[in-house]
């Protein structure tokens, strides 16, 4: 059974249509990564799947629920959401933001447990942001802060991810990290969709490639052949060009 | 800090906080309920404390005063600044800004002009200062109703609106409050002035006792909904794919802030900065940990405004100060001391 299920969704915004009749299914194992053009609905359609949207039309399930009305707490434990703006209110350590992430899985005031500390070590060592542990959120760079907050997503042990831009602002070796992280942890059975506007790591780390285009599932596929498929042509006004590097692995720039 | 989650920090623990909590509240309880009849007896086994004689029951005596003028006085100044202050901290939380307070959101303009309105229609002359008590509480309410409903923006309550509201509701209120105090008598006028600064004289073990349970079992719901505060400090839509029930907590924590601050309005008249001020002092010292800093803020609250109204009625004695006067007195400095020092750690960070 798929995990999560996207049937002839249309969102609008303002009266816009942003994503017009998507319809996939995402299941165990997969990583999708949602390349296109800025503006074309990648965002509004994972806010969407995540349940902060609420569809005018077409269903959204994630392992069987509707995430726009269902309890937030039993969402929360199949599904971690990791926005593109990330703004904290008040000066919390970086452990405290990680361990944010178990809310759907404490009761009462939350002190946190074995498992909870176990979970927040995890998440913290894969995004290589332990040695901040200690440190104010509020005092680190972008680049820390965006690993912090995905360590947060991680620590929030759901088994379906979605990520909008991730390594905005990181560096190419974070970046990289990043998606074998992710691509770990799907190899480990947890599904990702993630927005992402760096070519080169989609091409390398995703299974599948879906093109948002004007609100629709413009192409989806093999990440080399959606990237040098007509459809991304159209889409971004380039071709893009996809290359063997001498060492092995492929990369993709703009041609 | 930090270690209260992981308790890995040496800084700061669990059980340092409770004794410092502890020791402020018997230091402040000690000298709100002594200063200045310490009550000292001499006789032939030396000096000692005399407050606890059996005389309490003879007008006149200073056993008399410190049981049944000054210790209802002590319990409303803790009860007024633990409401406050939980309250302001939870609206501080809850509107992701740290200088938001009960007043900024027009609920004391509500409930004074409520007051005003009563000492007006004659409501005091008739039902006494327990009339004017359940007014300012029904206008406290009736503002909420109004704010709530002006800020409201789908199921959602964004803090810009909100606030928003509250100042245009306040700027409202303030403007009416003196209209009616223009078409009212000099002794009306000065009854209102001195409802509005807020103060804690005559005060009546009887309606402490009103207000005990509802601001003890408000401050607990407050409490209970601290973990959700934490992630709402993160914004609405990271609070609600963590799993907060982010409208439900939202209007909880807003109608329960709204009743406390009512309440204790109702007790004190509108006593300003304490909301504002403890929170804010307390987040600095003991970072932003809502179980911890709600609670913390609950008890710095009652010691600053037993201190408060110590000064109240001491400084000037025999004449006494309103104690709003002196919060307000106190606070402007504190504040503008807290303002400089964000701008220069701003500056140092580079950050506007």
């Amino acid at each position: 059974m798929a995990w999560l299920t996207l049937q002839d969704l249309t969102v609008d915004l303002g009266g816009r249509d942003v994503v017009r009749g998507v319809s996939a299914e995402v299941g165990a194992g997969e990583l999708i990564v949602i390349v296109g053009p800025n503006g074309a609905g990648k965002t509004t359609l994972l806010r969407t799947i995540a349940g902060l949207v609420t569809p005018r039309s077409g269903t959204v399930r994630v392992m069987g629920h509707d995430p726009a009305s269902a309890a937030r707490r039993v969402i929360a434990r199949d599904l971690a959401y990791l926005p593109q703006q990330y703004e904290l209110a008040f000066p919390f350590a970086v452990e405290e933001v990680v361990l944010l992430g178990r809310y759907a899985r404490q009761r009462g005031l939350g002190l946190a447990s074995a498992a909870d500390l176990a979970a927040a070590h995890e998440a913290m060592t894969a995004c290589d942001v332990m040695e901040l542990a200690a440190r104010r959120f509020d005092e680190l760079s972008g680049g820390e802060a965006r690993r912090v907050i995905i360590a947060q997503a991680l620590c929030q042990g759901a088994k379906c991810l979605l990520l909008d831009e991730p390594t905005a602002g990181l560096d190419p070796a974070h970046a990289r990290a990043v998606f074998a992280m992710l691509r770990a942890q799907c190899d480990r059975g947890a599904a990702a969709i993630i927005v992402t506007h760096d070519l080169d790591l989609a091409l390398r780390y995703a299974g599948a490639l879906w093109l948002v285009a004007g609100g629709r599932l413009a192409a989806r596929g093999a990440p080399g052949e959606v990237l040098t498929g007509i459809a991304t042509r159209e889409a971004f006004g380039v071709d893009i060009h996809v290359g063997e590097l001498p060492a092995g692995g492929r990369f993709a720039v703009p041609a | 800090m930090s270690g209260f989650i992981t308790g890995t920090s040496g800084r700061l623990t669990a059980s340092r906080l409770a004794f410092a909590v502890l020791a402020s509240m018997t230091v402040a309880i000690v000298f709100a309920m002594l200063v200045p009849h310490i009550g000292i007896a001499f006789d032939r086994s030396g000096r000692h404390l005399e407050f606890l004689g059996m005389d309490a029951y003879t007008p006149g005596t200073e056993a008399h005063t410190i049981f049944w003028i000054r210790m209802p006085r002590v319990l409303a100044a803790m009860l007024v600044g633990g409401a406050l202050a939980g309250a302001g901290c939870a609206l501080q939380a809850l509107l992701r800004n740290p200088l938001a307070e009960p007043f900024t959101l027009g609920i004391s303009s509500g409930s004074s002009l409520a007051a005003v309105l009563a000492i007006r229609l004659g409501i005091e002359a008739q039902f006494g200062g327990a009339g004017v008590g359940a007014s300012a509480m029904l206008g406290a309410t009736a503002t909420l109703l109004i704010v709530w409903q002006l800020a409201r923006v789908g199921r959602g309550l964004p803090p810009a609106t909100l606030i928003l509201a509250g100042v245009t509701m306040s700027m409202f209120c303030s403007a009416a409050s003196v209209l009616i105090q223009y078409t009212s008598d000099f002794s009306e006028v000065s009854r209102m002035l001195r409802w509005m600064m807020g103060g804690l004289d005559s005060m009546q073990l009887s309606s402490v006792g009103y207000a005990t349970i509802p601001i003890v079992v408000g401050l607990g719901v407050l409490i209970a909904f601290s973990r959700a505060l934490n992630a709402l400090a993160a914004g609405p839509e990271v609070a609600a794919s963590l799993g907060v029930a982010v409208p439900r907590t939202q209007a909880v924590v807003f109608i329960v802030s709204s009743l406390l601050v009512g309440a204790a309005i109702a007790v004190a008249g509108p006593i300003g900065f304490v909301g504002l001020i403890v929170p804010h002092a307390l987040r600095a010292v003991l970072g932003p940990d809502h179980r911890v800093l709600i609670p913390a803020s609950v008890f710095g609250g009652a010691v600053l405004l037993m201190i408060c109204d110590t000064l109240a009625r001491t400084v000037t004695a025999p004449a006494q100060l309103p104690t709003g006067a002196v919060t307000a007195v106190l606070g402007g400095p504190f504040f503008v001391m807290i303002l400089v020092g964000q701008k220069r750690r701003a500056a140092m960070w580079g950050k506007p």
